[in-house]
């Protein structure tokens, strides 16, 4: 147990730049997103066992809370997602993008990629908390 | 030598290989039908529009039901995978490391016929669920 610990905390502490927070990211939303996997496959189930059982449960993804909650999701499954594809041209084409130079470069472009499709995202997630509705079929009227 | 490499000169563990294969695979798909599943939900419609009602238009569609389907499958089994990674990385003892294993494998199998079953057998027509009924022989 104490050498679980030890490790966990290595992987934490170890000084390695760039590299070391897409790992360490990756790892952590990954644990984050099939946590919550689990938890909407669940509440999707409760469809098909009845319909009042289901929308009391909804109350969880409509909560205050639970919002804030969800903006880590999403943040989470967008760094997932495109520093997965960092990997992939890592690992598939390494005499191209495995110097350091470009990776430190595909790096900043997750960073970046992340954050153009997490601050909208999460600003239309939080938005209805102070009785703004700003999801794109509600302001058009779709 | 990488991975690849190895797949095609051969490799003690090629259940790993194959593996890793399947992460990158299973990624990439999901890169495309799990980011849009998101956005579909979170970007147009938004989370507060879902209800009873919303899920049983959805589901009126097959297409909806294929696209359920595909994401239940590949996310899981991509989530699952990367667990037991995480599983081999911090716990060395062998008693912990297949009791661990041996548990995520079982909800993974429970979850995924719990998933399946609602997206495959689910009928807003009907007057109960097959839930309600079994609730009901048992008198609950």
């Amino acid at each position: 147990m104490a050498s679980i610990v030890a490790s966990i905390w290595q992987g934490i502490t170890y000084r390695g730049k760039d590299g070391h927070y897409a790992w360490l990211l990756h790892r952590l939303g990954g644990l984050g997103i099939v946590l919550f996997l689990f938890l909407h496959i669940l509440d999707i189930f409760l469809v098909g066992v009845s319909k009042e059982l289901f929308e009391t449960f909804l109350f969880i993804y409509h909560s205050a809370p639970a919002k804030v909650f969800v903006m880590g999701l999403l943040f989470g499954v967008f760094f997932h997602a495109f520093n997965g594809v960092r990997i992939i041209l890592v690992d598939f084409w390494p005499e191209k993008f495995s110097n350091l130079k470009m990776q430190r470069l595909l790096f900043r472009l997750v960073v970046l990629v992340t954050l153009l499709f997490f601050i909208p995202t999460a600003i239309i997630t939080v938005a209805p908390i102070f009785g703004t509705h700003l999801s794109l079929s509600h302001l058009l009227g779709g | 030598m990488s991975a690849i490499t190895r797949l095609k000169y051969g490799s003690p563990n090629r259940f790993e290989v194959l593996s890793w294969y399947f992460m990158r695979l299973s990624g990439a798909v999901l890169l495309l039908i799990a980011v849009m599943h998101l956005l579909i939900m979170h970007v147009w419609y938004g989370v507060d529009a879902v209800d009873y009602r919303f899920i049983v238009g959805r589901w009126a569609s097959p297409w909806i039901q294929v696209y359920d389907m595909a994401l239940l499958l590949f996310a899981l089994l991509h989530g699952v995978n990367g667990t037991r990674w995480v599983i081999d990385d911090y716990v060395h003892s062998r008693g912990w490391n297949v009791a661990l294993k041996s548990l995520l494998a079982v909800l993974a199998i429970i979850f995924f016929i719990m998933g399946a079953q609602v997206i495959l057998t689910f009928d807003p027509s009907a007057s109960e669920t097959a839930w309600q009924s079994l609730a009901a022989v048992f008198a609950l």
